[in-house]
């Protein structure tokens, strides 16, 4: 049988113990509904993003990736605080980027050619679309309706907004890759709660041990996914 | 003050390097291995759970190399300025000890004989005038025949997993049909079939081609190579293509070479060590040695050395060649030179197959060199007279496992959409019952197809960026497109409810943003003449003697087999002969 969201997930707050035995015992919330609960007590404090553009993040992401009758969505996963945890590292300050000028513009084939690094783009590109949502819809993204949302990011994605210097596709790309980042990474950087994205698309995560399965005729893999740090759902 | 004198340099601690160097440990010289990165091995970087992270490895790249430090330029045609590749995408080189035969997936390749005398063979079957104008097509000077006992080593050395179709004249085994002659039998029996690549097995068969295990550096049992290394058996992990293995199943130098070589007291491996140039006789005919930087101390260094090994990848080869000035730069214009000549790639394109819901192709199951490829469009093995054009490709099953970040990123376009609820359904749909088919295949060299020194961005050590000019060509575009027409009839075969068969466009040019193969090839290339070859058969310069040059820098073009296998017969070839020949009288191998 296949691990659906319907059957109890346990996750467990208490760090020190992950990876032990005594986890399985201690792992705090019965369901879905309480492990959201218990996070909505001690909410994540962002330390890169501001108030504003942490509400965006959360906003947008979970239009790009929606809670539906597939599973949770972007908010119920943890994406806007994978998002800001990514920010402090070298990743968001483009430390494996060759950022050398001069920045000459070419044909979209030969890549990247901008001087933002992720840090940047996040920056210009939220206050960009904030700026846009406030003169076309008199409201900061965050506050509209999920159907003026996705109005704002199809615009985006088709290329026909530019934000300050950031082409609006530049920075639509960088919050869906991160998006879907925070989704089905390991959840030690902060997104995949529960392992929320691993039990919807039905992967195993760090199992890496299939020595039996390599082929059974077209069964589904029966166990639920496992972290690195031995959470298990 | 004296610089330190070794015997021989070697430049990069990959496959290439590392090969050489043991080779030359053994012929008693005394050796420097010299690596830009840092030092990595399997208890450390690569234990489990830590390295089980898609996140970490893949997609924040831990293990290729950081191009804040150097890059290359690339652009489709001369007439265009050449943009800096700042973020990795379409390829992927290695960095540190092991290169990317740490991270590499495995896929362990002999030749096609044919592929080693290309030229020669269209020219016997279809004439001359068939080779498209502007085409740069060569023999590589070395028959199948010489290679197969350097075949046969590495295989060892690598522990390869495979089925044979023949050995020594006797057919012993289900193997590929169109695979030459053999000395021996793989050391270990073929990797099982994944599921996807069983049904990819019986549908080909039943359309008539001719399915065969991919010879996989794999190990599907545990084994001790020649060196005394040992390898346990591969389970599948899936974290292996961009990964390193944490069960020493797949063959690394770090697992398959380096144990052995660290324990000779001739050997010292220099990790943080980034070679700036080789250093020249004032005629530029004799390598005196090599200057360096130590990345940690930021130090220039220098060692005097009698052989100077390049084993640093294809294109930091041909790099190295032009900053040093080794032979002479290529120039398209007046067609003369032959630094930077016959730059070539490989074309690819993964096609996908929907079987039905009740089907699930579990994909993140595999190995990186586990699967069922068919050779029967492949090199020389069908009739290009009626297609008109030249090279082929093998189309295969490679499920290598396939993780959740990067099926998600790749999921929807081309009509469907790319976020929100139905991209969702679709994301799910096609992870749990859906598999990929892919038409691996040759690229062809051409006379504005090369490298060169960029005129405007340089590397942090103030030295000129590479330039690629590269981009697909009509030859190797309807090649693509008439194989990946083959696939059509199995897909349907295998009971697809949906298919997106995916092949180049007419006019499509390269692009750097979609990860292609880190096949890269040529730019230095072996040959039997100095006019239009950098290198001799035994991959020695022709102009710099105690220069050789090993890596796929010196194929004249691109092969539908992944190349790893041929560089690594190509090493042990170059060093036989330069421990059988060479060092009882340094010299030219051949006379110009
Ligand atoms: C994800 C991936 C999957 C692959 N899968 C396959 C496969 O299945 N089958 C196959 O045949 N091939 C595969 N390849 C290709 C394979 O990895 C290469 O062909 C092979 O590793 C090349 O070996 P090499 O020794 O020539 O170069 P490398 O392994 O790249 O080693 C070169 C070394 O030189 C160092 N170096 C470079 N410049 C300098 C300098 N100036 N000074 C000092 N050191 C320097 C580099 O840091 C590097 O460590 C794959 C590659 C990748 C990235
Ligand atoms: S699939 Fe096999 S060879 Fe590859 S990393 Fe996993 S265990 Fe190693």
């Amino acid at each position: 049988m296949e691990p659906t969201l319907n059957r109890p997930l346990r996750r467990s707050f208490v760090k020190g113990l992950l990876g032990t035995t005594s986890f399985w015992m201690a792992s705090g919330n019965a369901s879905w509904t309480a492990a959201l609960a218990a996070e909505a007590a001690h909410p994540y404090q962002p330390t890169f993003f501001d108030a504003m553009e942490y509400r965006f993040v959360e906003a947008a992401s979970e239009r790009l990736f929606p809670a539906d009758d597939n599973g949770p969505g972007a908010k119920a996963l943890g994406v806007a605080e994978f998002i800001d945890r990514q920010m402090q590292t070298p990743y968001a300050r483009g430390e494996n980027w060759y950022m050398s000028g001069p920045f000459q513009q070419g044909p979209a084939n030969l890549g990247y050619q901008l001087p933002f690094v992720p840090r940047d783009l996040y920056r210009n590109g939220i206050a960009g679309v904030e700026h846009y949502t406030r003169q076309h819809y008199g409201k900061g993204f965050a506050d509209l309706s999920p159907v003026q949302q996705d109005e704002i990011l199809t615009a985006l994605e088709g290329g026909s907004v530019q934000l300050g210097e950031v082409p609006g596709r530049v920075f639509f790309e960088q919050l869906r890759t991160n998006t879907l980042e925070g989704a089905f990474a390991d959840p030690l950087y902060g997104g995949n709660r529960g392992l929320g994205g691993w039990i919807m698309l039905g992967f195993p995560g760090a199992r890496a041990d299939f020595m039996d399965w390599v082929n059974q005729e077209g069964a589904p893999y029966p166990l639920a996914p496992v972290s690195i740090s031995g959470e298990s759902a | 003050m004296g610089r330190t004198h070794v015997d021989a340099v070697i430049v990069g601690a990959g496959w290439a390097g590392s090969i050489m160097a043991k080779e030359l440990t053994e012929a008693g010289l005394s050796v420097i291995m010299l690596e830009r990165g840092p030092e990595r091995t399997t208890p450390v970087e690569g234990a489990y759970p830590e390295s089980i992270d898609e996140l970490r490895g893949a997609v924040r790249k831990r293990l290729f190399q950081n191009l804040s430090q150097s890059t290359v330029t690339i652009r489709n045609t001369m007439d265009q300025t050449a943009l800096p590749y700042r973020q990795l995408a379409a390829f992927l080189p290695g960095e540190g000890v092991g290169g990317a035969g740490l991270h590499w997936s495995g896929v362990h390749f002999r030749v096609a004989p044919e592929d080693l005398r290309l030229r020669s063979s269209v020219i016997e079957r279809y004439g001359e005038k068939f080779i498209p104008d502007g085409m740069n097509l060569q023999d590589y000077g070395v028959t199948y025949e010489e290679l197969e006992p350097f075949f046969d080593k590495a295989e060892k050395v690598f522990g390869t997993s495979g089925e044979a179709y023949k050995v020594q004249g006797k057919i012993v085994g289900n193997g590929n049909i169109f695979s030459p002659d053999r000395s021996d039998n793989f050391p270990l029996p073929a990797m099982k079939d994944t599921f996807s690549a069983s049904i990819f097995r019986d549908a080909a068969k039943n359309a008539g081609y001719h399915p065969y295990a991919l010879p996989a550096a794999n190990a599907s049992r545990q084994y001790t190579n020649p060196y005394g290394c040992q390898m346990g058996p591969c389970n599948f992990c899936g974290y292996c293509s961009g990964y390193d293995c944490y069960l020493y199943s797949k063959a690394s130098p770090n697992v398959n070479i380096l144990p052995a070589l660290r324990q000779n007291p001739g050997f010292t491996l220099v990790p943080n060590a980034h070679v700036l140039r080789i250093d020249l006789d004032s005629a530029k005919t004799k390598a005196t040695g090599v200057t360096y930087l130590d990345t940690k101390s930021r130090k220039e260094m220098s060692l005097s050395a009698d052989l100077v090994i390049l084993g640093a990848f294809q294109f930091n080869n041909v790099h190295l060649m032009l900053v040093s000035g080794i032979g002479k730069p290529y120039d398209p214009v007046s067609n003369t030179g032959t630094v930077g000549r016959n730059f070539v790639y490989q074309t690819i394109t993964s096609s996908r197959v929907w079987l039905p819901s009740s089907t699930y192709t579990n994909q993140f199951v595999g190995a990186g060199g586990s699967g069922v490829a068919i050779d029967d469009f492949n090199s020389m093995n069908f009739d290009h007279g009626p297609l008109g054009f030249v090279g082929g490709s093998p189309v295969w099953v490679n499920q290598a496992g396939v993780k959740p970040i990067a099926a998600a990123i790749g999921a929807g376009g081309g009509g469907t959409p790319r976020w929100g609820s139905a991209y969702k359904n679709a994301l799910i749909n096609t992870y749990k019952h859906s598999l990929g088919i892919d038409a691996h295949g040759s690229n062809m060299a051409y006379r504005d197809v090369y490298l060169d020194l960029d005129p405007t961005w340089k590397d942090v050590y103030g030295q000129p960026l590479l330039r690629m000019t590269f981009t697909w060509k009509d030859n190797d575009i309807r090649m693509n497109q008439y194989v990946v027409s083959r696939i059509e009839p199995i897909a349907r075969a295998m009971g697809a409810t949906k298919m997106n068969l995916v092949h180049l466009n007419a006019g499509q040019p390269f692009d750097t943003r979609n990860y292609q193969t880190t096949h890269l090839g040529g730019g230095a290339i072996m040959g039997d003449n100095p006019q239009t070859s950098a290198l001799n058969r035994y991959l020695q310069s022709w102009d710099v003697s105690n220069v050789f040059v090993i890596g796929s820098n010196a194929f004249p073009q691109g092969m539908g087999y992944n190349p790893t296998g041929v560089v690594a017969a190509l090493a042990y070839w170059a060093a036989h002969h330069i421990r059988t020949t060479y060092l009882k009288s340094p010299g030219p191998l051949v006379k110009a």
